[in-house]
């Protein structure tokens, strides 16, 4: 037989499919039909969100993507197009082929002119008859993509072996014979339909299946064959048991006979020798049609799997009777601990030294928790709950190991974290900590605010692999920049991890990077990170992976320049006419009720749970959607699901033991505009100055009509004579947050950790809004009939900003030193600043209140040369100095 | 004969640098504009391509100092004649008739050469750049999905310019120094598209562009990417031009060459730029590094891109006759 033809397929890289390849996974959830995620992220135009999901399906493994913006609701070709567009611009998607998928010629068309690798459409047929058939795989060749086939003809979809032979036979010929299609850039997609229906045609539906796909393999020299799996057990919906083995038996016959592409939802499939032998029984009785009876026995005997699972609820316990070694197992990939400690000394006097406990079923276990995390089929939640019974069932072990005198595990690698200088944010770290953990790194945790003489110190002790350095304020990018640059100076070739909020991708390549010649990468989450460290790890992928990065870097950085370069500004004296108008002739500012300073000493928790915004506490944990429709997401919507609820559970005891105590600290000031500063007055004779705040305003042209904002913009100038008010504040959660934390890291409970914290953050935000509602309503009580519904409130509905120095739109860190001085916060309430202006306790809170109607947030941007220089003139300092706090915000 | 006839027999030799050329003769506005353009509401030095029809004396000559030197392959002095690239000089209109008379007066002194040597073929190839424009990057960072040309866009102007250079004579297509495959893709459409009307065969040869040492284009894509994303469309050569120097280009024709089973083809510059943007590789350094595509036997098509003169061109010639051409059925590809 002649040697098929290899199919060549390309994205940025080629995926080139032989004889020899694997089974090729394409994957299906950037598929607006087949995933409700998906469709309104593409309805509402959140199309980052979108990209979120081809990017976790190709980290996950796919090798394609199927893209279909099939639905009444969307325009189809721009859906297509704009998604297409966004995904060239990640190196990281668009590496793997694309699958323009939909049933609308005009759809596939426009996919077809903005992919500039090979792609496959999916699909054409002869449906429409043969004149419509040919001109479509015509104008396909000339564009250049490889297509999948439908069997389905002007009569009809084909239902059994001898018409999926014939339209199959006939859509070839006229492809290789009429159109001089190149025969192995065709494959066919014979038809996957339900079986056990019930219904006596469908019998046979996934036999002829594979049947046509065997004829095709051997009848139709070079061609391909594919299919979307989960159709199969389409009758099965709501049993996932069935349907995960359903998916397993059918995609092993079918490869077995020559499928050699399709689309299969990972997370609704079992591995083959993993299912039940009776299930898997009764499952292939149905595929193969074995039996008369054989949809009966599988219908009934699925009951019994769904009543299981139902009463698995009561009695959770039934894996206790399992053997030890799959209790261990069970017990960390389900993160359970209550039984850890008796089933470790269970093991312990099994074995012949406490040391095999942990290198034989403990890593065992944490190896599966590694590769169902790297599958997309196990989320981080759940992890850190594994790493915490994992962590102690090894404390157990602790004093054993010690008594035995042993050398300590063989771990795959050491890696030091670290929240560099001045940044007291360490959630994200801990997070990336307890990933490594769990797959055998050892880690070297050194805390928050570490200076950089400390890491390299520590690194070199330690003789540590990999330094991970985290940040969640501007200035502490400058420290790691810094923090390269020493290590490259003192000729240290440990790679260097980046993370953290304030991080990204372009810093790092255009600002972190250049410095070393060591490795620096940037980690963007936590799923990533065990990749990125196993690259850099292992000897003989750790110069390619570097180069690969490295060059990846150069390239993102010359774009990136490259863009930058072409944006224009314009100077500081045009930005400032074009400020924003206010009629302030026509404007009587609402004089607050309590000027002056105030403070909370004990702000009751309860009062705050309301306005809690959960979203971005989902966020945190890596599992991303909105809240609460992310409680009933078919993705990550169960574990959402149970991380709510131990958040409610925490929460709980967070309010009933009072281990937190929030703290407030505010004023409301006599205040106007002078410039782009604001002056804020001692009294009502506005005479004498208390503070001077600075703001920063927009220098990148703008479109006619759009003006050049600054904040200073919606206080009344003094010039104009009328009088004006501002205010300012600090709240913090955070007090007891370190303490706790604490206890239950020495439990070895990361878990309960982070989530302190993360909730502690979230408090502190909820604080923050519901002091200001507070203050719209009473203290200054410009908007006393305000009723909003917490959800307006968190969608900010109402009169007034907020804004609050290190963010958009007053990315000034120094203009935290004025808000101090002018509270007296750190006396009063205790909430300090560390040298790089981070607030300590970290879940703290600090900002303006602006009462204009109009006033609204905005991103400064990029400024120029000539405000640096007022800037540096109006707060006192060298221009050099000035530089270093605004660095984020100077445009290159 | 056919050119691919001649390509099994022996290496050919691909022509140099047209812009270094016209450098040389230190052209003002006026020599740009002649009579025809003179009241031309924008400034026109700079446009090389209009050359061909307000100075085709300068440009035939280039075209003889080449042939002379020892090419068989001249290319059209067209790099920027589609309406997307003279928007720059509002020549949008001319875009026609530039390639036509380009392709002319290159094949005008072709056929002075074949008289003189008739047993030896010269062909002129249609040159087709890559336009200033990207269809497969946004040049604004603040919004990726962005695109300053679109797929049609460029299908219509490149089927405007492969027509006058079909139309005006040319024996093959160069659609060169791509480093976007997006627009090559749009390149090759058009083409198909001509092919079809005009029932030609014409072949097309085309040539990426290698942007630095990651190995990638600039639109991001590997050597093998980018050679499968053209497969669709019967090509005569596959190569990579401009960029990069003779040494630093070679590793990328090597892996061309063996996934390839068509001809291979390689014009890279005179080196990397100096510090004032100029070409300083002396034909002799240039010929000594091209040496090394001939003992590897990587090549069947050979010339030069930025800074490279007829001087560059005959050294490699002369050197090419020394070696025979590479087998493209001999690729590793199967």
């Amino acid at each position: 037989m002649i040697k098929k033809k290899p199919l060549l397929l390309s994205g940025l890289e080629p995926l080139i499919i032989t004889e020899d390849t694997n089974f090729v996974n394409v994957g299906e959830r950037t598929n607006v039909t087949g995933s409700r995620k998906f469709l309104r992220l593409i309805e509402n135009q959140q199309y980052q969100d979108a990209l979120e999901i081809a990017r976790e399906q190709v980290l996950g493994g796919a090798q394609i993507i199927d893209v279909n913006m099939d639905e009444g609701m969307i325009d189809g070709v721009q859906a297509m197009t704009t998604f297409l567009n966004l995904i060239a611009a990640e190196p990281d998607i668009a590496r793997v082929p694309v699958m323009i998928d939909s049933s609308k010629w005009e759809i596939i068309e426009a996919g077809l002119k903005v992919v500039q690798g090979k792609g496959v459409v999916n699909s054409i047929s002869l449906k429409e008859g043969e004149a419509t058939f040919i001109s479509q795989a015509q104008t396909i060749k000339k564009y250049g993509a490889a297509v999948i086939v439908m069997a389905f003809d002007e009569k009809g979809q084909a239902d059994d072996l001898e018409r999926r032979i014939e339209i199959c036979d006939r859509s070839y010929k006229i492809l290789v014979e009429q159109v001089g299609f190149p025969p192995e850039d065709i494959i066919f997609d014979p038809n996957i339909f339900p079986v056990a229906t019930g219904m006596e045609e469908h019998r046979k539906n996934a036999l002829d299946f594979f049947h046509a796909t065997k004829w095709i393999r051997d009848n139709l020299p070079h061609a391909n064959v594919s299919g979307g799996v989960s159709n199969v057990s389409f009758s099965f919906r709501g049993n996932n048991t069935v349907r995960e083995a359903m998916h397993a038996s059918f995609l092993y016959h079918a490869i077995q006979h020559g499928m050699n592409m399709g689309i299969v939802n990972p997370s609704l499939l079992e591995v083959y020798d993993e299912v039940p032998k009776d299930l898997m029984e009764y499952v292939e009785d149905v595929l193969l049609d074995r039996r008369e009876d054989a949809t009966e026995r599988l219908l009934e005997f699925s009951e019994n799997i769904v009543q299981i699972h139902k009463g698995a609820k009561k009695t959770d316990d039934a894996w206790r009777k399992e053997d030890l070694k799959s209790r261990l197992a069970h017990a960390l990939i389900k993160g359970i601990d209550t039984f850890i400690e008796e089933d470790t000394e269970e093991a312990r006097l099994e074995a012949k030294k406490p040391i095999e406990v942990i290198e034989g079923p403990l890593m065992d276990g944490m190896n599966v928790v590694g590769d169902l995390f790297g599958a997309g089929k196990m989320f981080l939640p759940q992890v850190v709950k594994s790493a915490r019974v994992m962590k102690k069932a090894v404390a157990y072990l602790q004093p054993f190991i010690e008594a035995e005198k042993t050398v300590g595990t063989q771990y795959a690698g050491k890696v030091l974290m670290a929240t560099v200088k001045g940044d007291v944010h360490d959630i994200g770290k801990n997070i990336v900590s307890v990933v490594l953990a769990c797959n055998n790194y050892e880690i070297v945790d050194l805390g928050v605010m570490v200076p950089p003489e400390i890491i390299i110190q520590r690194a070199i002790e330690e003789q540590v692999d990999v330094i991970g350095l985290s940040g969640l304020i501007t200035p502490s990018l400058d420290e790691m920049v810094y923090l390269a640059k020493e290590l490259d100076r003192q000729n240290i070739k440990i790679p260097v991890l980046i993370g953290g909020a304030t991080t990204s991708k372009a810093h790092t390549a255009v600002k972190i990077a250049p410095q070393s010649q060591a490795p620096v990468i940037h980690v963007n989450d936590a799923s990533r990170a065990v990749g990125v460290v196993s690259n850099l790890l292992q000897k003989d992928k750790r110069e390619a992976y570097t180069l690969q990065i490295r060059e990846e870097y150069e390239i993102f950085k010359a774009k990136f320049l490259e863009r930058t370069a072409a944006k224009s500004y314009i100077p500081l004296k045009e930005a400032q006419k074009n400020k924003f108008p206010i009629d302030w002739d026509n404007f009587e500012a609402v004089k607050p009720k309590a000027l002056g300073n105030h403070t909370i000493e004990n702000q009751s928790l309860t009062d705050l749970v309301p306005f809690i915004d959960w979203t971005p506490f989902f966020r945190s944990w890596d599992l991303h959607g909105k809240y609460p429709e992310i409680l009933k997401d078919e993705v990550v919507g169960e574990q959402a699901r149970v991380l709510f609820e131990d958040a409610q559970t925490m929460l709980d005891k967070i309010i009933k033991k009072e281990w937190l105590t929030a703290k407030a600290r505010f004023g409301l000031f006599p205040a106007n505009a002078v410039g782009d500063d604001i002056e804020v007055y001692k009294t009502e004779a506005r005479k004498e100055v208390s503070v001077q705040w600075l703001t920063l305003r927009q220098q990148l042209k703008k479109r006619s009509g759009h003006p050049n904002l600054a904040l200073s913009d919606f206080i009344a100038p003094k010039l104009n004579g009328k009088p004006d008010y501002m205010g300012a504040f600090c709240v913090t959660a955070g007090f007891g947050t370190d303490e706790i934390a604490k206890r239950f890291e020495a439990e070895n409970d990361d878990y309960s950790s982070i989530m302190l914290k993360a909730l502690a953050d979230r408090l502190a935000e909820a604080f923050a809004e519901y002091l200001h509602l507070r203050v719209r309503t009473h203290y200054w009580g410009y908007a006393v009939k305000e009723a909003l519904t917490n959800e307006e409130l968190i969608r900010e509905n109402y009169s007034g900003i907020r804004p609050a120095p290190g963010y958009p739109a007053c990315p000034d860190h120094l203009e935290k030193k004025t808000l101090w001085k002018l509270l007296d916060v750190e006396e009063t309430i205790g909430v300090k600043l560390t040298e790089s202006l981070a607030m300590w306790p970290a879940s703290s809170v600090s900002g303006y209140y602006f009462a204009h109607p109009q006033a609204q947030y905005f991103g400064l941007g990029k400024i120029k040369e000539d405000q640096l220089l007022s800037y540096s003139k109006r707060r006192g300092i060298n221009i050099e100095e000035a530089r270093k706090w605004l660095s984020p915000n100077l445009a290159e | 004969m056919s050119i691919e006839r001649d390509l099994m027999k022996r290496i050919l030799v691909l022509d140099g640098a047209m812009g270094t050329m016209i450098q040389t003769h230190t052209l003002e506005e006026e020599d740009f504009r002649a009579q025809r353009f003179k009241d031309h509401p924008c400034t026109l030095k700079g446009n090389n391509d209009l050359l061909s029809i307000t100075q085709p004396e300068i440009i035939k000559g280039i075209h003889r100092a080449y042939l002379d030197a020892g090419a068989d392959i001249i290319e059209t002095n067209t790099f920027s004649s589609t309406s997307i690239g003279m928007a720059d000089y509002q020549m949008e209109n001319l875009a026609y008739e530039l390639n036509y008379e380009s392709a002319k007066i290159a094949k005008e002194v072709t056929l002075e050469y074949q008289e003189k040597t008739p047993d030896q073929k010269r062909y002129v190839a249609g040159s087709i750049g890559p336009t200033n424009k990207t269809a497969s990057m946004s040049p604004d960072v603040n919004d990726p999905g962005f695109r300053a040309v679109e797929f049609d866009e460029l299908v219509s102007a490149y089927k405007e310019q492969t027509l006058g250079l079909v139309e005006g004579g040319a024996d093959l297509l160069l659609v060169e120094t791509i480093f976007d495959t997006l627009n090559a893709k749009a390149a090759l459409y058009a083409i198909q598209e001509i092919k079809t009307e005009k029932k030609s065969e014409i072949p097309v040869m085309v040539s990426g562009t290698i942007t630095d040492a990651s190995g990638r284009t600039l639109s991001g894509q590997t050597v093998e990417a980018f050679r499968i994303s053209l497969s669709h469309h019967p090509v005569l050569s596959i190569g990579f031009n401009c960029a990069l120097g003779a040494d630093q280009l070679l590793p990328y024709i090597k892996r061309l060459s063996n996934q390839s089973d068509v001809f291979i083809s390689a014009h890279p510059n005179a080196g990397l730029p100096n510090a004032f943007g100029a070409y300083d590789q002396s034909p002799e350094e240039m010929r000594d590094l091209i040496e090394a595509y001939l003992k590897q036997d990587v090549v069947n098509i050979i010339g030069g891109c930025c800074g490279t003169t007829p001087e560059h061109i005959r050294q490699i010639a002369e050197l090419a006759k020394k070696y025979p051409p590479r087998n493209p059925k001999s690729s590793n590809n199967d």
